[in-house]
This record gives structure tokens, C-alpha cells and sequence, in this order.
């Protein structure tokens, strides 16, 4: 199939929103560590932070929506309807395909218990919304396999950014997250950023900078 | 029967949004962490309490029937 | 009067004012020394529980007698179990052994000595709430443990209990005890209090309705069952009713488990001689006298709170005249800092800067900002934790600030009353630093 290009504009249209997909996708997970790192965007207040991840979702759920539909309509490959949401039931490239609907199902929960908040606890909420980390990285894998688009020229450059960046921000996550004082050691912390030597606790190794 | 708002301190690390949405509630201390006014939520301002409510990163925010 | 014994801490019958044929007292320990009591003498002096063969029936009782919570924070023990009982299906109760108080004594003395009481108590409880799930909460003491297990062994060779009790380790933590802590322990999990609501009677224990009594309470209750709300209105006072145990501190270093009435002169049980300066009263979360206005007040709450003290779980402390309050206060304020749970913005942000704040009063020529400060970040962290930890600290310091203004200048010009800091106040040296040190 690689090489042949389709004319159709339903083609087109289906692979250039799914680029698009991927790029929001991509923006929602780097601003949802930003939001879990209480991080900010320079000269913008926090609620837009946590607005932004929330409304660059929703737009992301329209141009998967769109993409999808599309490749759908388009005549010259055979999806069907409900392989958009059940994976691998598609006659067209079922593996690649299907973790496309794996990934717009797991956006789609995490949409929906996101605007359930509130109304789910807190804990459930949270355990659901760590899929994101699959959501996105079912899509990388379904837009790299699904055509040979990001496998070369600007597009190669793109989906490389993509991984590089979401990789980035886990990386600088995790390590963040290493260094927070552990909610038993907080207030021993505090002391010894505040006290003299003769106050702090024992076992200790001295002042750290802020504690969160 | 007014609902009144509070934080929940155990789920709260001092986002601080809360106190953007709803500065006529909230305003942040020296740490960061949101001081919240006592008593009934006024009528008024139900729209950015449900907001705050909601966009709380941590949901550590609740609207909780008064005592 | 005091009786020669051999168990880890002697308990003695006060001398009330009231004179003690009338109230009956002593009460929870045993009238001839304080030797630990076994089935077979408990039986003798009181019979078996009786059981009323009902849920709620006891509840009345309990409201008539008036018994109010003798873990410190004294809410009416009959309102408790109603609220229970309609709380919801298969509650939990548990009785509340974890003294985290280093300055009281009185939980261990009473479970080693009057285990059958408290055990009592328990299943009574249990009974009235419509309860089979019970639990003791208890710090980590092998050998008081042990006793424990003994005593319910020799209750259920002789089939007292209808509910068998289980044993919950409480972490050594000062707030180990705290309702909603024990709540989260007994549950697994780490002994850190929640926010409320809801309640620990509504959800408490995997989300069952939760019955959490010190286990003073639980003993009070079970002599209640027996002999009725007049027989425990006989000591105490009207809006105060009943005996209570205290630990005392006295100046000279003895320190005591006694039990006493409710509205005892508080000289009866502290010696206020010239070498008392000041007389802390509730712990570490109570609040100090001057030892002048300490011996006019008695053992009431509606003496010591417009004071701003508490009666507390009835920990009082003699500080001797040659000590340094603030000194004092300070190392109890790094404590409770240190004790935060960590969970709560303000409170481990609030107690360790308070802390720090009372160890720069305390040392020669102080940094004039530390009182300000300390005034400053005491009203911002009352009532913004998920628990009491940060009222109770505030009212200590704030009380010390105030009792020892006159050695706060003394420092002021550079001089102290005892320069060598000699430590007078009870305090563990272990720090938790983490996760396990709250489970």
C-alpha cells in the first residue's frame, strides 16, 4: 500500500487531522505534568494551566473525531464504524488500527471521569486519569505504524518531537518528584531550614530550600 | 439551606488556583496554601464556586452542607 | 497516702475535699494498692457485666449520668453511641489505649492495673451499639499487651465477652490517638488523621460506623451499667460529674497516677508551695497558670477554661521556680512541631516556625521579631488542619508566651532563671522521619 497515494480528500483530510491529533494529544500530556508539577506558563495565572490541559483535550477529542470519521467515509479502505472504538475489529490494518481505538477509548474515559469530578472519588478519579501516559502512547504508536506520513521529511521531525518531549517531561517529572521531602519529613524539614543547629532533628543533614 | 465551602488541608499542596477563581473567598497564605472565608457561600457568587470547585487540581475544595 | 507497689507507675487515691467515703472512690482502681486486678478479684468486688440483652438500652443511662469522654476532649459519651447506633449497619468499636500524651500516664496504669474494666466497658459498648466488631488500640508495649491478652483469655475461659476483641498497634506518635487517626490505622493504613466529615461515627473503620472511647471512659462506663447514673453523680460536681484519673507532676519530680473527683481543688493534688512557678494543665495541648491562679481553680472545666486551660485527660504539671518556662515551652513546642503528620500546609509549615521562633526566645537577647512572629503564624495555622494538632499547640504556646512574659524580658536583658536549661518536662527522644514510624 505504501507509495500509492490516494487522491480522496476524505484520505487527506483523515491524515492531516490525525497529525494534528497526535501534536494537541501531545501538548495535553506536557501541560498535565506541568499541572501535576504545579509549573506555570510564563505571564499566564494557574487556572490557565489546568484550563488550557482541559480545553486543548476537548479540542484534541474533535480532531480525533474528525480523523476518524473521515477515514471511515473514505471509500478506498474498509474500516467500519465500530472499529473506531473496538480494537482490532477493523479489516483495514487491524493491529495498528486497533491501537488507534485503543487510544481514542482511553481519551474518551479519561474526558468523561474528568467531567464526572466530583461526582467520583478522588482516588478513582486519579488511579483513571494515569492512562493518559497510555492514551498518548498508543496514539504515537498508531500514527507512526498506521502510514508511512512520519516516516520521513517534517513529519519524521514532528512525531521524533512528540516522543522526545513527552519523554522529557516524564523524565523531569520523576526526577522533581525525587527530590520532594516526604510528607513524614515535612515538618522536620521546615524546622531545619528555620532553626539552629541545636533544634534540628537528629539524623538530619541540614537546610533544603522550600518545602511543598 | 447555603452550603458553606471549605478545604480539605490533607488533600491540598498549595496549587493556588482557587484563590484566582475566587479571590472574594480565598486568598493564599505566606505558603501558599488557601485561607477560605467562614460562613454561607453568598448566592452571587454559586458560578466561580462551582468552578473553583472544579478545576482544583487535587479536588481538595468541597462545597459541604452547613453545620 | 500512697501504696508501695511494683507495677511501672503508682496510682493512689487522692485526698478529694469532699472526703471519700461519700463518692465511693476509689472507683477504676483498686481499693487496697494499686496491684493489678484479675478476673476472679474483678468478679468479687463488681459481678459479671450486665448485659442488657438490647441495643441502646445503656444509652439513657449513659445521659443521665452525665459522663462526659475522659480522653480529653469530654463530649458526652451518650450522644456518641446514639450517634453509632443510627449511623448505619455493623459498627465498629474500638477502645482508645493510645496515650500519646508523654505527660500522662494515666491509659497504661489503668490497663494494667483495671484491664477487666476497660474490657467490660468494651463489650457494654459493643452491646449498646449493635456491635460484634471490637478493637483495643494500644501503643506497642510487650509487656502490657501481653496482660491484655491474658485478661482476655481469663474472659473467655469464663465466657464474660460475647464479642472477641482484637489487638491494633498504635505507632508511638502524639497523635496516634486522635479519633480519625486511629480510624485510619485500625484500618491499615497509616495512623494520620483525615479531614472530617465525615465523621469517624459515620464512616469510620473500612468505612463502618465507628464507637472510639478512651478506654477511662470505657471503664467509667461499665460501673455505670452496674450501678447507675446517682451512684456517679455521687462524686463530682453537678455540671461535672464523676472521677476521673490524672497524672501529676509534681515540682519535686514524683509523678503519680491518682484518682480523683471532678472539682477537686487543684491544690489538693499539686503541692503549690513557693517552689511552684507555674502549673501546666491538659498536656501538651492544654495551657499554663501561674501557680497563684492554679490554686484557687479546681478540677473543672468550667473553672479552667475561662482561665484558657482545659481539664484535658487530667495531665497537670507543677514547674518548679528555678526552671526556665520558656525553655520548657520550647522544647515541648519543637516537639509537637516535629509530631505534625505532615500532611496540612499550615501546620507543618506553622509548628516548626513557632518552634524555632520559642528556641530564639528562649536563648540570651533575643531577636525582638521571634514574639511577633510567633503571634503572627499562631493565628495563621489555628483551625486550618485536618485535626486539632495545630489548636492544641497554639493554646500552649500562646498560655506560655503569657505565663512567662516576666522571664521573656529577663532574656530581654540577657539573663535567664536556670542558665543551664535543665529539661523538667517529659519528652521522648525518637523523631519519626518515615512512613513506619506511623504505622
Amino acid at each position: 500500500m505504501s507509495g500509492i497515494t490516494h487522491s480522496t480528500a476524505l484520505w487527506y483530510a483523515s491524515r492531516a487531522t490525525g497529525v494534528v491529533s497526535l501534536l494537541l494529544l501531545t501538548g495535553v500530556t506536557l501541560l498535565g505534568v506541568l499541572v501535576n508539577r504545579q509549573g506555570r506558563l510564563p505571564g499566564l495565572p494557574r487556572f490557565a494551566v489546568t484550563g488550557l490541559h482541559r480545553n486543548l483535550s476537548l479540542l484534541a477529542v474533535a480532531f480525533v473525531a474528525v480523523h476518524v470519521v473521515t477515514a471511515v467515509l473514505d471509500p478506498y479502505v474498509t474500516i467500519g464504524l465500530t472499529a473506531i472504538v473496538i480494537p482490532f475489529s477493523s479489516p483495514y490494518k487491524p493491529l495498528w488500527l486497533g491501537v488507534g481505538a485503543i487510544s481514542l477509548d482511553l481519551v474518551l474515559a479519561l474526558i468523561l471521569t474528568s467531567l464526572a469530578r466530583g461526582r467520583i472519588s478522588r482516588r478513582l478519579w486519579r488511579a483513571l486519569h494515569w492512562l493518559a501516559y497510555l492514551a498518548w502512547g498508543s496514539a504515537l504508536l498508531h500514527s507512526l505504524t498506521s502510514s508511512t506520513d512520519l516516516h520521513s521529511g517534517v513529519l519524521l521531525y514532528l512525531a521524533v518531537g512528540c516522543a522526545v518531549a513527552v519523554a522529557g517531561a516524564v523524565i523531569w517529572r520523576i526526577a522533581q518528584a525525587g527530590r520532594d521531602v516526604p510528607v513524614e519529613e515535612r515538618a522536620a524539614a521546615t524546622l531545619d531550614m528555620m532553626a539552629p543547629r541545636s533544634v534540628r532533628p537528629p539524623g538530619r543533614r541540614g537546610p533544603r530550600e522550600h518545602i511543598r | 439551606m447555603r452550603k458553606q465551602l471549605r478545604v480539605d488541608p490533607t488533600a491540598c499542596s498549595g496549587h493556588g488556583l482557587c484563590a484566582e477563581l475566587l479571590p472574594e473567598l480565598i486568598t493564599l497564605d505566606e505558603w501558599g496554601y488557601p485561607i477560605v472565608a467562614d460562613g454561607p457561600v453568598p448566592r452571587s457568587l454559586d458560578r466561580h464556586v462551582r468552578r473553583a470547585v472544579t478545576d482544583c487540581p487535587v479536588l481538595a475544595l468541597k462545597l459541604l452542607p452547613a453545620p | 497516702m500512697t501504696y508501695g507497689t511494683t507495677v511501672p507507675h503508682q496510682a493512689r487515691q487522692a485526698q478529694t475535699a469532699g472526703g471519700d467515703g461519700d463518692a465511693g472512690l476509689p472507683r477504676l482502681l483498686p481499693v487496697h494498692g494499686a496491684v493489678p486486678v484479675d478476673l476472679r478479684t474483678h468478679r468479687q468486688r463488681f459481678g459479671d457485666p450486665p448485659y442488657s440483652g438490647q441495643a441502646g438500652r445503656l444509652i439513657p443511662v449513659l445521659k443521665a449520668a452525665g459522663l462526659t469522654g475522659r480522653g480529653g476532649a469530654a463530649f458526652p459519651v451518650h450522644r456518641k453511641l446514639a450517634a453509632v447506633a443510627r449511623a448505619g449497619t455493623k459498627p465498629v468499636v474500638i477502645g482508645n489505649g493510645a496515650e500519646g500524651e508523654p505527660a500522662s500516664d494515666k491509659d497504661k496504669s489503668l490497663l494494667w492495673i483495671s484491664p477487666h474494666l476497660v474490657l467490660d466497658g468494651l463489650q457494654l459498648a459493643a452491646e449498646a451499639v449493635g456491635s460484634t466488631a471490637v478493637g483495643l488500640y494500644l501503643h506497642r508495649n510487650p509487656r502490657l499487651q501481653e496482660r491484655l491478652r491474658a485478661a482476655m483469655a481469663e474472659r473467655a475461659a469464663a465466657g464474660v465477652d460475647f464479642a472477641g476483641v482484637e489487638i491494633f498497634d498504635a505507632p508511638p506518635r502524639f497523635l496516634a490517638g486522635e479519633e480519625s487517626a486511629l480510624a485510619s490505622r485500625v484500618s491499615g493504613g497509616l495512623a494520620r488523621p483525615r479531614f472530617k466529615p465525615p465523621m469517624v461515627f459515620e464512616r469510620g473503620v473500612v468505612g463502618r460506623p465507628t464507637l472510639v472511647h478512651n478506654v477511662e471512659t470505657l471503664a467509667h462506663l461499665a460501673l455505670i451499667a452496674r450501678f447507675g447514673p446517682r451512684w456517679f453523680r455521687l462524686a463530682g460536681t453537678a455540671d461535672e460529674p464523676g472521677s476521673m484519673l490524672c497524672t501529676l507532676h509534681q515540682a519535686d519530680g514524683r509523678r503519680d497516677v491518682v484518682e480523683t473527683e471532678l472539682g477537686t481543688p487543684l491544690r489538693s493534688l499539686l503541692t503549690l508551695d513557693g517552689h511552684v512557678q507555674a502549673v501546666l494543665s491538659g498536656g501538651y495541648h492544654g495551657a499554663w497558670l501561674p501557680a497563684a491562679d492554679a490554686a484557687r481553680m479546681t478540677l473543672s472545666n468550667g473553672h479552667l477554661e475561662p482561665a484558657g486551660a482545659f481539664v484535658g485527660a487530667g495531665a497537670l504539671v507543677a514547674l518548679p521556680a528555678d526552671r526556665c518556662g520558656i525553655a520548657e515551652a520550647a522544647r515541648v513546642a519543637r516537639y509537637l512541631a516535629l509530631e505534625s503528620a505532615g500532611q496540612c500546609g499550615p501546620c507543618f509549615n506553622g509548628l516548626p516556625r513557632i518552634a524555632a521562633a520559642m528556641y530564639e526566645i528562649a536563648s540570651p537577647r533575643p531577636d525582638p521579631r521571634a514574639v511577633t512572629d510567633m503571634i503572627h503564624w499562631a493565628g495563621l495555622v489555628e483551625g486550618r488542619g485536618a485535626c486539632h494538632h495545630p489548636d492544641g499547640s497554639v493554646r500552649f504556646i500562646r498560655s506560655a508566651l503569657h505565663v512567662f512574659r516576666d522571664e521573656i524580658t529577663l532574656h530581654g536583658q540577657g539573663r535567664c532563671v536556670d542558665p543551664d536549661r535543665r529539661p523538667f518536662l517529659p519528652l521522648p527522644r525518637d523523631v519519626a522521619l518515615s512512613a513506619a514510624d506511623w504505622s
